[in-house]
């Protein structure tokens, strides 16, 4: 059951669509973050109680122009949104969970440590720059991304390699979108990702070698499924969850899936991906969620879906396999896992 | 009271001091366990609940375990002999977190999966390890009675109580092969085993110097020649 999302602010008149109908395109919400009711703040009331004192603070510190824009960008809603065919129907992840139980090692590897630390990292302005084998390879701001390819909402299954997994409502587009802004050579096989590294304000322990990097091959990258995202529940990321942008391919496993990037490098080579470094026994390359291959600490057969007691059976490709399977066709999986 | 005749009192405490230090430590001891279950039932556990009981429990197995091996040193240390009769409910304590934990993992986390279970055990070497020492610790739980002690006798027993040098470093190598990456924890508690463990194979080299020393002939005899020659 696809459950709707309250709406904020003043456009309410899209509740009574269909799914799947066309959207009327609208003009881009340009409501004040303090016209905004956090939509926690509206579903939970208990946790509004208890929070009230602390959005009361925020409030002054608005006042005062000493609140960061990153917090204010976090409640920003994002409109308007396309449906998109690729979306799940299965009941959503809470959004308490999604933005509360994060690996970002950046940020501490505590599953609570990213929403307490992250808040510091200053997402605006912020420029991706799209580089290696492309004709027009160039840095892109990121209200320019924003604005590459209508922003859709991709309703995707997120399934961690540490056994558990979600089911999340993203606000993005595909990635090929940008890469086909910068012209690809035929000579790029694959994509490479780096992600945001501030020793000042993250993790300076080398418990990875920072930054964390990740990489798709150029097919993988290209594929409808796999998207940017810059928001989700309707809203700007947060922060903990990867702002502004950060990249979801929901057949692999979630540290594919890298969080706030910098730089997109395409390369002929296949890149090092930080988790394969640190232990390439237990992270291979590709990565795709594969309940028949095992892995040294978890059992990948099943996983324990956020909000739920029981395990459940782990799909291959995390159930994506119409769409992907054919992408590893004559590979072996178990080699390169 | 006077600090000296405070001191006098701990060093051989009345038994009602004693019964209501025992008192103290078993609800201490029992906390974490209350806290745990409140939190559970009131939801404030986070979005992985089971996760979060599974960690809790084992990280309390882990700390009653060093707390148990603490008892002998400090006591030595401190010259405290009574705190060797906490030391039995501790050492159940170590064993009651080991048991919820297991319970965790095999009822709430995989519940009653065997298959799954028997794989993790052989598969998943932190797993391995971790049964290991759970499972060793099921003989001594059950001869941790006075009259198991009687039965067995005193050398025997202790003998295999012995083997709970071993289960903690089982139990440190659980935690430590569990972790992904960032190992200080697991190296928080690596360490106090090895300052615990430490402290009695030094002991037990003192000790064997001195018999050694105490043995007419041996290179480190330091004791008085006395010769009877007669004159």
């Amino acid at each position: 059951m696809r459950t709707f999302l309250p709406h904020i602010g003043r456009s309410q008149d899209n509740d009574n669509e269909p799914h799947g109908a066309p959207m009327l395109i609208r003009r881009p919400a340009d409501i004040l973050p303090s016209e905004i009711t956090p939509q926690d703040v509206y579903r939970h009331r208990r946790r509004f109680m208890r929070d009230a004192g602390a959005l009361a603070l925020a409030g002054s510190a608005l006042a005062l122009g000493a609140w960061p824009r990153t917090s204010m960008a976090s409640v920003r809603k994002l409109e308007p949104l396309l449906p998109s065919e690729f979306s799940t129907d299965e009941g959503l992840t809470e959004i308490e969970s999604v933005t509360s139980y994060n690996n970002f090692y950046e940020f501490g590897t505590g599953k609570t440590d990213p929403m307490t630390h992250a808040h510091k990292m200053q997402v605006r302005p912020w420029t991706v720059s799209v580089e290696g084998l492309a004709a027009r390879a160039r840095t892109f701001d990121i209200e320019d991304l924003l604005r590459i390819a209508p922003l859709e909402e991709r309703i995707y299954r997120l399934r961690c390699v540490e056994a558990w997994s979600m089911v999340i409502p993203w606000v993005g587009f595909p990635l090929s979108a940008l890469l086909k802004e910068v012209e690809p050579l035929g000579s790029a096989k694959y994509v490479e990702f780096v992600t945001h590294y501030d020793p000042e304000i993250m993790n300076r322990r080398p418990i990875i070698d920072w930054p964390y990097t990740e990489g798709l091959r150029i097919d993988e990258a290209m594929h409808p499924l796999t998207i940017l995202s810059v928001g989700l529940y309707g809203q700007v990321l947060p922060n903990q969850n990867g702002a502004p942008i950060r990249l979801v391919v929901p057949w692999k496993y979630g540290f594919k899936s890298a969080k706030s990037i910098v730089t997109i490098r395409l390369t002929e080579n296949e890149p090092a991906t930080a988790w394969n470094k640190a232990a390439p026994q237990e992270y291979g390359f590709y990565s795709n969620v594969n309940p028949e291959v095992r892995h040294p600490r978890w059992t990948q057969a099943t996983e324990r879906r956020i909000g739920e007691l029981r395990r459940r059976p782990t799909l291959m490709f995390n159930g994506y396999g119409d769409q992907v399977a054919h992408l590893y066709q004559g590979m072996d999986l178990k080699t390169f896992y | 009271m006077s600090s000296s005749s405070l001191l006098a009192g701990l060093r051989s405490p009345a038994p009602a001091l004693l019964v209501a230090i025992r008192i103290a430590v078993f609800t201490a001891c029992l906390a974490p366990a209350l806290l745990l279950a409140n939190e559970w039932f009131a939801m404030r556990l986070g979005a992985n609940p089971i996760e979060a009981v599974t960690h809790a429990t084992g990280d309390w197995a882990l700390r009653m375990l060093l707390i148990t091996l603490a008892v002998t040193p400090l006591r030595r240390f401190t010259g405290l002999h009574w705190l060797i009769r906490l030391r039995r409910m501790l050492g159940l304590f170590a064993f009651f977190y080991a048991s919820l934990h297991f319970a965790a993992y095999v009822w709430l986390d995989l519940y009653f999966d065997w298959g799954a279970i028997a794989l993790d055990i052989l598969e998943r070497p932190f797993i391995t390890v971790g049964f290991a020492a759970f499972v060793l610790m099921i003989p001594l739980a059950i001869t941790s009675t006075q009259g198991a002690m009687r039965r067995m006798g005193g050398q025997r027993w202790q003998a295999l109580h012995r083997s709970v040098y071993g289960i903690a470093i089982l139990a440190v190598v659980h935690y430590w092969w569990l972790v992904k990456a960032d190992i200080r924890e697991p190296l928080i508690y690596a360490l106090i085993l090895a300052a615990l463990l430490g402290v009695r194979a030094w002991w037990r080299e003192q000790e064997r110097r001195r018999q050694l020393a105490a043995i007419p002939g041996s290179p480190s005899f330091k004791g008085k020649v006395i010769r009877i020659v007669p004159k």
